[in-house]
């Protein structure tokens, strides 16, 4: 047993004067050398990322998306659930009464009027998705792309709604996330 | 008459060729450092202008035009505007002593593939290399900046100590050669490289052409982490890029002295065999191997070996480097004597 030690398993670690062929920095400079030689021809780490993509889980929660229903009318009715229910206050709405005759554009008889995601905000954490009763709001596997001023990064119906002639899927990571879309 | 024109004609062919191929490979070197350093790094580097990043030496010299030329209201300007130019002007000039391929034999006549054959030509490289120190010691001091003036001092110390080293392990070579004509050095290395024949002299040669090329790990007067950018810091624009440019220009000369002088120039064991219009071809392509070669190697140690300290520095050019090149000498002078 080591003397001074508690448990004996101690390895007395001493710094010994470099031999003349240390002191010429020339072994650890070839070893160094080598080291980086080997890295020269290792496989490389980058994505270029505009043409190739991180993979990403199949849950992953990127961009939002404000649903249409089957008829093409907005889901949203304006509740502010989501408003209430984000952690990062990211979400505002305001909220209007349907004039008739747009009953084919808004479901409920309140729709919004407005409604901005601040994506600086956001953390993405999907609890909007998650309090919405209406299935309007959902995250969505795309990614948010950047912008040169931060009020480009507010993003308001104009933006968030899905287009009646293309709608966005939702269900790769629905399936995963929630039960059954109403 | 007609033998002056043929001469003139011939020289200033070469004389532009050389410039043209020098700025060339100058501009490469750039992209290559920047690869292989991605490389090194398990990335990969520069690929957005042009394949694989080809067109990028051209953007950067698009981008340094299109920079503003700033020059500070305390700078002496006329001395500002020279060290760029001086350093430049420096770093193309010790090539005209280089043979860069075997003579050109047909139809009676033998063209070298050399600008000037100077009898002293070993010693029209090392005085043309240490000028190369005066653009950033100028440069330094008319930027009127007390890290340029700092880094001015290091580079000019750094260039005097390591100088010896490598003006005597050049002795060593050209008593071993008998010869200061790089062109006798360059023939009488078709049987041995001179490498074999002064591993000692090679290896303080390589070191000291590290420090004067100012490279890593002696690249001292460049220390951002000290000196800001060290004696471009005040610079801008296309003078900043000349300073940078002359750095690999100056990377490219040390590596051809290199070759030339200790690894046989042009020379490789079968040249004798290979018919007589090809053999420049050949000579020119084994030379610019070689020097890729080095040129490789001065990258990959950039990469791989951390700057020294400054003491660190002067105590490897004084206390190890100068008096293992006297040895060399020394031994080097018995060698000769005996054999």
């Amino acid at each position: 047993m080591t003397p001074g030690t508690l448990s004996g398993r101690a390895k007395p670690v001493g710094r010994p004067p470099m031999t003349w062929w240390e002191r010429s920095y020339l072994p650890a400079i070839l070893s160094g050398m080598w080291i980086t030689f080997r890295h020269f021809f290792r496989r490389k780490v980058t994505i270029r990322y505009p043409e190739q993509e991180r993979p990403r889980s199949p849950v992953y929660r990127g961009l939002h998306v404000l649903k249409r229903d089957e008829q093409g009318a907005e889901r949203c009715t304006a509740c502010g659930l989501c408003a209430v229910a984000c952690p990062a206050e990211a979400i505002t709405m305001e909220a209007g009464e349907r004039q008739p005759g747009d009953e084919r554009l808004y479901r409920e008889e309140k729709y919004a009027v407005s409604y901005d995601i601040n994506m600086l905000r956001c953390i993405f954490c999907g609890f909007c998705e998650e309090a919405c009763p209406k299935q309007a709001i959902y995250l969505t596997d795309r990614i948010l792309p950047a912008a040169q001023k931060r009020r480009d990064f507010i993003w308001g119906k104009d933006r968030l709604l899905e287009r009646p002639d293309s709608r966005i899927d939702v269900d790769t990571r629905h399936g995963y996330a929630k039960g059954d879309e109403a | 008459m007609n033998e002056w024109v043929l001469f003139l004609v011939h020289k200033s062919v070469l004389i532009m060729v050389f410039f043209a191929v020098t700025l060339g490979v100058a501009a490469y070197a750039t992209l290559a450092e920047r690869k292989f350093a991605a490389f090194f790094q398990d990335r990969i580097g520069p690929d957005r202008a042009g394949k694989f990043g080809l067109l990028q030496p051209l953007a950067d010299g698009v981008k340094f035009f299109f920079k503003e030329d700033f020059i500070p209201q305390q700078a002496d300007r006329f001395l500002f505007v020279l060290g760029p130019a001086l350093s430049m002007a420096t770093a193309c000039m010790s090539g005209a002593v280089i043979p860069w391929a075997a003579d050109w034999v047909g139809d009676g006549i033998r063209i070298p593939m050399q600008i000037a054959d100077l009898p002293m030509g070993v010693l029209v490289v090392f005085g043309v290399v240490s000028l190369g120190v005066y653009g950033i010691m100028i440069g330094g001091w008319a930027s009127n900046n007390k890290y340029s003036v700092l880094s001015a001092i290091r580079a000019s110390s750094q260039m005097v100590s390591y100088e010896l080293a490598m003006g005597l392990s050049l002795i060593a070579l050209v008593m071993t050669a008998g010869t200061m004509s790089i062109r006798e050095i360059v023939l009488q290395q078709h049987t041995v490289w001179f490498v074999w024949l002064q591993p000692l002299g090679f290896l303080i040669f390589m070191i000291c052409s590290f420090a004067e090329a100012n490279r890593t790990p002696f690249d001292l007067p460049e220390c951002e982490t000290e000196l800001i950018g060290g004696y471009h810091t005040e610079y801008s624009s296309m003078k900043l890029g000349f300073y940078l440019f002359a750095e690999y220009i100056n990377m490219f000369v040390a590596s051809t002295v290199m070759a030339t002088l200790f690894f046989g120039g042009y020379q490789i064991p079968f040249l004798s065999m290979i018919p007589n219009p090809w053999v420049t071809l050949v000579s020119l392509m084994v030379l610019f191997t070689k020097i890729f070669f080095f040129m490789f190697v001065f990258i990959w140690v950039r990469w791989t070996v951390p700057r020294f300290r400054y003491d660190q520095l002067m105590h490897l050019g004084w206390v190890v480097l100068l008096p293992l090149s006297i040895l060399n000498l020394a031994i080097t002078a018995v060698m000769v004597v005996l054999t």
